[in-house]
């Protein structure tokens, strides 16, 4: 395989990373006014993500920044063409990791009840806002080539709100809002559990119906695309492995409902980069203006490099924070949090 | 109107703004990261309460001021694309890998080991835990020697070749970018500079305690432990400054020529060093000022004879260069101009030095007159108290010089600054932007100093101990463990 391919993979693979991981954490943060009935249930929510949400937010940084050293000209023509839109998951992200560690270090319930907002809507916009972006990749945007090489984004934050891009948004929120629930029904012990598992069913609900909507369009959009079959069988099995995330949660399995939901994170994500696959950005404007993987990719000498480094650490990076995860394994209860402090 | 609506000027305040504000929390991470770990060694070393207490106050301060530090660094990676896209197309090939590597080797470590040590106090044996935080520790040194590194190519690109079909910079050599002269004494002068700024921070909260007579013998160790790191990381940076200096001068003369107002070659007893001079900022006129002869010579080529370049003679010798070639369009400003803002880079370059030598005076003043264990005036605390913050400005006016004095260029000698900006992205997307940020970033910043003096003032928390077991003395783990 070429290297540019196997990079396209990487990135793909940190991306995914992100959308599983920080995916838990944003359901988690959305669920806070819905399941928190008073301030000792929102701090055992909180704690639910307390030692992991910082690590699984690395995962974007990282991606990130792969995505700027493997194929510089995407980074570029996207960052600055999604310019207002990142703008506000940048503040999303900003308020709500500082509300994490704030929240409980003030004073009154003034104070408490802004970095509780903070922590909704930061956990809120992010993952509606990359839904469009990420459907938006998946459709086509309005790219052309520039004189002087590379390309440029003609559209504006609106040609990005369209029906398909929103249907986006709107599953990537809910598929986040139920992994998020399951995750903190797997976490917790007692009364949390039991309403976190019911809401869980209800929004689950929606989900798959968004969900459906989404691939079944995703792969009507595509029916000419030589990766077809690709497509369509991550869209099945994601359509699959939600529903079973679905019925596991009901009948109480929460850790097969939580892997269910991750893998049908894992190939909704596949399926949208299956159909930009063989480019990166697909042109809206003209089809032979869209952005191949070859054209945007770094040189193969930096992709080498690239790829030795991503070999020896990858491995080491997900063994360490297995381990993360293996340590704070225990369920969380209301007699977790300490009752004197703040 | 247009004036203020000019995206390349918007982006460089953006820049210049989102920057300054990430560097005042990521020093003090590094900082205290180190200070929290050895304080953590040394309670278990040896199982002095004391050291437990001040781990659990300044680790406390230590992960208000860490959160900022994370959050400001994702808007630092992604305002490369969002307001420098021509520049990250452009050298993205050998920019983008120190990056990567700094998020695969060092950011992710440093996120992972944080969360165990926050949470992993009841979860850990003491030893792993403490690991950890040393673990942190060196996360977030290597995160800044690959930031350093990715920030030191832009001063002085090395390890690459212009590929002219692709129209952009490539890497051949990833040893040459890591191993960059510039990187490679950037790097101590950096951490020891953060250091200092963890130094005073605990020079001050020890002088807010004593001046009120608490916490005695825990404040008297934080005191002289924060006095002491101060000035030994004050000779770390005075000496790797001298270093970076010679770098400097090798590597961009005129920033040398910038920081010294420089403007007709000099050399001997002429190549002086002014401590302070008037006079307006072409250099036609000098009003007054203080020098001392053959220091400059000494602070640019290490020995008291040798000549230093002036402002006159590089712009001519860059003119010739850069704007007569072939390539000339990425590389010859619009106006022409080599030299960056005079004023700006001669104060910033006085301030950084004043500044952090002013901090390192403070503090030996401060060790020899709490030697004794006698009664101070108030006014001695008062000063200390002031001091916390006099590293960190330091710090800043130090990156305002070295990032203002690289101007004209993005990247020293292949890319111009205005050619590195988006050209898609309109004036006032990069104007709103610049507005949310400075709205967003000042109300934290607010919010930040409220906790972090609240966490101070509080001073070393109780340890609880193991219940039903009073005898052993032993802190109770269960209770040791944070929650949010």
């Amino acid at each position: 395989m070429e290297l540019t391919t196997i990079w396209f993979f990487i990135v793909g693979v940190l991306l995914i990373g992100y959308f599983v991981l920080d995916g838990f954490d944003f359901g988690v943060g959305m669920s806070l006014p819905f399941l928190g009935r008073d301030n000792t249930d929102r701090r055992v929510i909180i704690n639910t993500i307390g030692p992991v949400w910082d690590l699984n937010e690395t995962w974007l940084i990282v991606a990130g920044a792969s995505l700027f050293a493997a194929f510089p000209e995407w980074y570029a023509t996207m960052f600055s063409g999604f310019y207002l839109a990142l703008l506000v998951i940048l503040v999303a992200l900003i308020l709500r990791g500082v509300s994490f560690e704030y929240r409980h270090l003030g004073k009154g319930q003034r104070w408490t009840r802004w970095f509780d907002q903070f922590i909704f809507w930061g956990s809120v916009v992010p993952p509606l806002l990359w839904g469009v972006a990420f459907a938006n990749l998946a459709q086509g945007v309005p790219i052309v080539p520039m004189d002087n090489g590379g390309w440029i984004y003609e559209g504006t934050l609106l040609t990005l709100l369209n029906p398909y891009g929103l249907l986006g948004g709107l599953t990537m929120l809910l598929l986040t809002f139920t992994h998020g629930l399951v995750f903190i029904s797997l976490k917790t012990a007692g009364d949390i559990r039991d309403r976190a598992r019911a809401m869980a069913k209800g929004v689950g609900l929606v989900t798959i119906v968004a969900g459906a909507g989404f691939l079944i369009w995703t792969v009507l959009q595509h029916l000419d695309s030589p990766t077809l079959w690709v497509i369509v069988l991550c869209a099945i099995v994601a359509a699959v492995s939600l529903i079973g995330a679905w019925v596991a949660n009901a009948v109480g399995r929460e850790g097969w409902a939580f892997t269910g939901n991750a893998t049908a994170i894992v190939f909704a994500l596949l399926a949208i980069f299956m159909s930009m696959f063989p480019y990166l950005m697909h042109s809206s404007v003209d089809p032979a203006y869209s952005m191949s993987i070859e054209g945007a990719a770094s040189s193969p000498r930096t992709l080498e490099l690239m790829t030795w480094v991503a070999v020896f650490t990858l491995p080491l990076v997900l063994a360490y924070q297995a381990w993360t995860y293996w340590i704070f394994r225990k369920r969380l209860t209301r007699e977790s949090i300490p009752v004197d402090a703040h | 109107m247009d004036e203020f609506l000019d995206p390349l000027s918007l982006a460089r305040w953006q820049f210049g703004l989102t920057t300054l504000y990430h560097f005042i929390f990521v020093p003090l991470t590094i900082g205290m990261a180190l200070i929290v770990a050895i304080l953590q060694t040394v309670w278990v070393r040896t199982g002095k309460e004391k050291y437990l207490r001040l781990t659990r106050l300044f680790g406390k301060i230590f992960l208000i001021n860490f959160a900022m530090g994370v959050v400001t660094g994702i808007v630092q990676e992604f305002q490369f694309g969002m307001n420098w896209s021509n520049y990250s197309r452009f050298v993205g090939d050998i920019f983008g890998a120190p990056l990567a590597m700094e998020g695969l080797i060092a950011f992710f470590f440093e996120a992972t080991f944080i969360g165990l040590w926050i949470f992993g106090w009841d979860k850990l044996p003491k030893k792993i835990h403490l690991l950890t935080i040393w673990f942190v520790w060196l996360g977030s040194v290597a995160s800044a020697y690959f930031i350093l590194a990715a920030n030191a190519f832009m001063q002085n690109p090395v390890g690459f070749e212009i590929n002219e079909e692709r129209g952009r910079a490539e890497l051949l050599d990833i040893g040459a970018v890591l191993t960059n002269p510039v990187a490679v004494t950037q790097f101590p002068h950096t951490i020891f500079a953060a250091t200092m700024f963890a130094g005073t921070v605990m020079v001050a909260v020890a002088a807010w305690h004593l001046q009120r007579g608490q916490f005695v013998d825990e404040m008297r160790t934080t005191l002289r432990l924060g006095a002491w790191t101060n000035i030994i990381a004050f000779m770390g940076v005075g000496f790797t400054g001298h270093s970076l200096g010679m770098v400097m001068t090798e590597t961009q003369p005129m920033k040398m020529a910038a920081a010294e107002a420089l403007y007709d070659t000099a050399s001997g007893a002429d190549a002086s060093f002014s401590v302070f001079s008037l006079g307006t900022p072409d250099g036609a006129h000098e009003i007054f000022s203080i020098r001392i002869p053959y220091l400059l010579s000494f602070l640019s080529n290490g020995t008291f004879d040798g000549s230093v370049e002036g402002i006159r003679d590089l712009q001519a010798e860059y003119t010739e260069l850069y704007c007569g070639g072939a390539d000339s369009l990425l590389t010859c400003p619009t106006d022409g101009q080599f030299a960056p803002i005079i004023w700006v880079t001669y104060w910033a370059f006085r301030w950084m030095i004043g500044l952090g030598a002013l901090a390192a005076l403070v503090s030996a003043v401060g060790l020899w007159i709490t030697r004794k264990n006698t009664e101070l005036p108030r006014w001695v605390w008062k000063v200390a108290i002031w001091t916390a913050p006099i590293p960190m400005l330091a710090s800043l006016v130090g990156w305002v010089f070295t990032e203002m004095g690289r101007q004209p260029w993005i990247v020293f000698g292949v890319m111009t600054t205005e050619n590195g900006v988006s050209p898609g992205v309109p004036g006032w997307a990069v104007l709103i932007s610049l507005i949310v940020f400075t709205i967003v970033y000042g109300g934290l910043a607010v919010v930040e100093f409220k906790l972090i003096t609240k966490a101070a003032k509080e001073g070393p928390p109780e340890i609880p101990r193991a219940s039903g077991d009073d005898t052993t003395g032993e802190p109770d783990q269960q209770q040791l463990g944070t929650v949010y």
